[in-house]
């Protein structure tokens, strides 16, 4: 046991790539996590990103070693490390629900994993005092646990991981026990700390503006799967199918009737409503999906000619968002439509709205809408 | 955590909350006060005719006996053997507890953090012995330890008390170690510490709580479980309570009162060790595990 | 294949050893092709199921359950059905023909169930008035919990003394004019009824106030908001939470005062009105020593306890028994 800790001490040391070659994990007959191939840069910040059950966590519990892989291989570089348990791969991790030592000081939890490693008494002092500083908790150094606050905790989850210079840092959902203002606080704070740090981070969430604010890179699992690997630009203008695109915001998914298609171009019509699209998946057939942003939609000024691309609807709901009203709204065939507007409208108006062609992304018809 | 400390001040105050209730309520709270009034009283008084008899010189048909004496104290204890009958309760209780401890505890740890394939089969085990009356498997139990030469000896009278305080421990102990978070060992483990650091570090510090309740827990039931010692011991293996019961089911040979002065030893051992085992457990918790904030 | 380290799972150290050599890549094994898609080895599999080394933790407590109990109730089985003469169910046959045998599952049931019932709803008006948190509630609980000590030996001396025909209870309604001669309450059934209460209720109410405790308060005050008075309240929504915790105290009241030996023989009167199951086991054991017939009492201790059990259960089963809305419960 001893060989391995000593390995883990040395402090900092980094890696060119860790890579995920067909990672598996069956609970039963269930297949959690499905053939995962990923490779992580050194210093990167990576955001597994899906619903629960997509298998975000069940690929960072098998990457930190909590549980056994059922196929596939893990490595370092070149050293294969899914056989190692997960005291001796030297990661640190943040856990949802904090996992704090409730019978340790905040001093104590931060300081664990030093102890452990039998780091000098004055170092580990000096180590914890600087990761207690990072994180601004230096006042309540000798609180245990339970007297803190919710952000509170979540900062000293976060030194405790950090202080061992972990080669990798995995968080899981750490911000989703937090109210609103603090989530949004602590992402600018756990972004900082990845610039400051240039720790490599994997990051699993399910709220896609987490992800989208601070990785590098997105992993979108699906049922097991991945869906799509990109950076937060690629996957939110260009999502590969209907079921990123739904996930990315693009809350208006219409399976539409095609009318007629030209290069990566494709006209989608039905009554009232009219829209040219780029083509974002081939397809055959009479049918498609368009995909839309609600902030893509911009509301149409005079003129209502038969070939101009447009949708009317009548205005059945409007939420104020400062600059912005959100808007729900019914087309003539009944279709429900999200769109963001700058000008005010009332419930009970006829408006006219149309999107850009390069920001309607056409899918094949057999992806989903979530209808 | 400190019962006997804040029992005491508290009670000490003005008025309880309990009287001020049930000054402040209607006829139906009168009615229910009235019944546990009723019900501690005669209990009360019950202990104490016990205890009043235990230092008459001779009681028979009158409130109180006419003279007092502390004799039939020390005619007990030598008539008795009272001492070595203690040491013999003592050792029993304290093996039985660090035994059923011993194998309850990480028994108890495997339930709690793993799901299996006949788990239900392992809980049925477990709870049999709870449920079944101590007869029941006491009287074949003790026909195989004649059998094999084991009854009357000390070994015999632990073991088959171990019967129902192991799985009594399981079972305490099982979801007291489901309620620790099971993300607390693997943020052990991702900070390096190997299992038996996880051990000693985290779970123990973490388990003492829940160990010490199960062991008061066990030893009250130890020293207060009659049928089965009673089926198994020999002269030399006799714990108090099998003692008592014998001394009391052949009456006449002994004086009442020397029954019951070993009688009253008897429940003072018992009511030290529930005041212990009341500063370990709240007793309300023992389902529930309500987390009462203190009030202070 | 990897082997499966039971990662977040204490191993024993003993297999910490085995380790190092595991640490280099293995390659796969032969005939099995690389990708995830291969069959995983059996451990693997096992792992998946939630069985691994953790499991070794449960073997010390069930191999002494196997020896001590499991082994010694089937030998009781086999022993009753080997009757000293007759065949193989002559002893059973003999129990229940035999009405002075037989008669001893009604004299223990007449004891134990209304004894049971009356511990549990004793118990509830009182731990309803004591839920929530008051000064002094510390100090009454114990005070209703002390009887659990006493013992039953104890409580069945001092019910000699007390109830006796001189004791201070007759004394006192002698006294106050309300009976002419004494109450009859000793060596029979109720001097061991009242032994079963004494020593089972403060248990019954230990639970039934846990229970209690376990419903979350606010959803009486919501029920108030809907306009429940307090006995409606308590009738459909108190009641309904506590109702499987009140059968599982009824099943643990009716285990303890199932098996009264030391009341029964002490307070009651073993030889005729108060001889339960347990006295006759103990008498074909120990004063017969007739071990295949004392086996077939107790089997049938054990068979009949488990029929009562097992109906309350069955009662319990049709009644909603999740969550109470006690905090952590």
């Amino acid at each position: 046991m001893s060989g391995g800790v000593v390995e883990t001490v040395r402090p900092r040391d980094g890696f060119h790539a860790l890579r995920m070659e067909g990672v598996t994990r069956r609970f039963g007959s269930a297949v959690a996590l499905n053939d995962l191939n990923l490779t992580i840069k050194g210093g990167e910040f990576i955001a597994l990103l899906g619903p629960s059950g997509c298998g975000k966590s069940t690929a960072l519990n098998c990457l930190a070693g909590l549980l056994p892989l059922s196929g596939g291989s893990i490595w370092l570089d070149d050293r294969r490390i899914d056989t190692l348990p997960p005291e001796r791969r030297g990661f640190g991790m943040v856990f949802q629900n904090y996992a704090l030592f409730p019978h340790l000081s905040v001093r104590k939890n931060v300081g664990f994993g030093l102890a452990i490693r039998k780091v000098p008494k004055d170092e580990m002092r000096r180590r914890v005092d600087e990761a207690l500083k990072l994180v601004e908790l230096t006042e309540h150094a000798d609180k245990l646990p339970g007297q803190l606050s919710g952000g509170q905790q979540q900062r000293v989850a976060i030194a405790r991981a950090i202080v061992i210079r972990p080669r990798l840092v995995l968080m899981d959902e750490p911000l989703s026990n937090l109210d609103a203002k603090l989530r949004l606080q602590m992402r600018t704070e756990i972004r900082r700390l990845h610039q400051s740090l240039g720790l490599t981070t994997v990051y699993v969430t399910h709220d896609q503006e987490e992800a989208l604010a601070l990785a590098d890179r997105i992993v979108v699992l699906r049922g097991g799967r991945v869906d799509q690997v990109g950076t937060p630009e690629q996957v939110y203008t260009d999502p590969v199918n209907t079921y990123v695109a739904g996930f990315m915001g693009y809350r208006n998914l219409l399976r539409l009737p095609v009318v007629s298609r030209g290069g990566d171009r494709a006209v989608l019509a039905e009554p009232g409503l009219r829209l040219t699209g780029t083509v974002r998946e081939e397809f055959t057939g009479e049918a498609a999906i368009a995909a839309i942003r609600p902030d893509d939609f911009r509301l149409a000024r005079g003129g209502d000619g038969a070939e101009r691309d447009g949708v009317r609807i009548t205005v059945e709901v409007v939420e104020f968002h400062g600059r912005e009203v959100a808007v729900e709204g019914v087309t003539e065939t009944g279709r429900v439509i999200h769109c963001r507007l700058a000008e005010r409208v009332a419930p009970g108006d006829t408006i006219d709205v149309y999107a850009p062609p390069e920001r309607v992304l056409v899918y094949g018809p057999g992806g989903e809408t979530g209808e | 955590m400190s019962a006997t400390g804040t029992t005491a001040a508290r009670a000490a105050g003005p008025a309880p909350g309990f009287l001020r209730r049930a000054l402040r309520a209607g006829p139906y709270a009168w009615i229910v006060w009235g019944g546990v009034a009723f019900f501690l009283v005669n209990l009360a008084a019950l202990i104490l005719s016990v205890v009043v008899n235990s230092f008459a010189v001779n009681w028979f048909d009158s409130w109180l006996p006419s003279a007092f004496t502390a004799n039939w104290y020390a005619e007990a204890w030598r008539e008795f053997n009272l001492a070595d009958v203690l040491l013999v309760t003592l050792i029993v209780a304290l093996v039985v507890v660090a035994l059923s401890l011993l194998l309850g505890v990480p028994a108890a740890y495997a339930l709690a953090r793993r799901d299996f394939a006949g788990k239900r089969a392992v809980l049925l085990l477990l709870m049999l012995p709870v449920l079944l009356p101590p007869i029941t498997y006491g009287i074949p139990l003790a026909t195989l330890m004649y059998k094999i030469g084991l009854a009357g000896s000390l070994a015999g009278v632990i073991a088959v008390n171990l019967v129902p305080a192991m799985p009594f421990v399981v079972l305490v102990m099982t979801p007291f170690i489901e309620q620790i978070d099971a993300n607390i060992e693997s943020a052990a483990r991702m900070c390096g510490a190997g299992t038996r650091q996880v051990f000693t570090r985290v779970l123990v510090p973490l388990l003492i709580p829940g160990i010490l309740a199960a062991a008061v827990l066990v030893l009250v039931r130890t020293v207060a479980m009659f049928e089965l010692t009673f089926l198994v011991a020999g002269p030399d293996s006799q714990t108090l309570i099998v003692a008592l019961y014998s001394a009391a089911f052949t009456p006449g040979i002994r004086a009442a009162q020397a029954i019951d002065a070993m009688a009253v030893i008897y429940t003072l051992l018992s009511a030290v060790l529930l005041v212990i085992a009341l500063s370990f457990v709240n007793p309300t918790q023992i389902v529930a595990q309500v987390k009462e904030v203190s009030p202070e | 294949m990897a082997e499966p380290r039971t990662a977040s799972t204490p191993s024993t150290p003993a297999a910490a050893p085995a380790r190092p050599a595991e640490r280099a890549p293995e390659p796969a094994p032969a005939g099995a092709p690389a990708s995830g898609a291969a069959r995983p080895p059996l451990r693997h599999r096992l792992a998946e199921r939630g069985i691994d080394r953790m499991l070794l933790l449960l073997l010390p407590a069930v191999a002494t359950l196997i020896a001590l109990f499991l082994y010694p109730m089937l030998y009781g089985v086999g022993l009753s059905l080997q009757p000293r003469s007759g065949g193989i169910f002559a002893n059973y046959v003999a129990f229940f023909t035999d009405p002075y045998q037989s008669g001893t599952v009604w004299k223990t049931m007449r004891l134990a169930l209304p004894a049971a019932l009356f511990n549990v709803l004793a118990s509830v008006p009182i731990a309803y008035r004591l839920r929530g948190r008051f000064r002094g509630k510390r100090l009454l609980t114990a005070i209703l919990v002390l009887p659990v000590t006493l013992g039953t030996v104890l409580v069945a001396d001092g019910i000699l003394r007390y109830f006796g025909p001189r004791g201070w209870f007759n004394r006192v309604l002698l006294e106050l004019g309300l009976i002419d001669e004494p109450l009859r309450l000793i060596y029979n059934y109720w001097g061991v009824l009242f032994s079963l209460i004494i020593t089972g209720f403060p248990f019954a109410f230990l639970l039934v106030l846990s229970y209690m405790s376990g419903i979350d308060p606010t959803l009486e005050r919501a029920a108030a908001t809907l306009g429940a008075g307090p006995w409606q309240r308590i009738r459909r929504i108190t009641l309904p939470l506590l109702a499987p915790g009140l059968a599982t105290t009824f099943i643990l009241s009716f285990v303890l005062a199932f098996s009264v030996f030391p009341s029964a023989n002490l307070v009651g009167e073993p030889a005729d009105e108060t001889r339960v199951m347990a006295i006759a086991a103990y008498q074909a054991a120990f004063e017969k020593y007739d071990y295949t017939m004392a086996s077939t009492i107790a089997v049938l201790m054990g068979a009949f306890e488990l029929v009562v059990i097992a109906l309350v259960l069955l009662w319990r089963g049709r009644m909603y028994t999740g969550h109470t809305g006690g905090k952590g419960a």
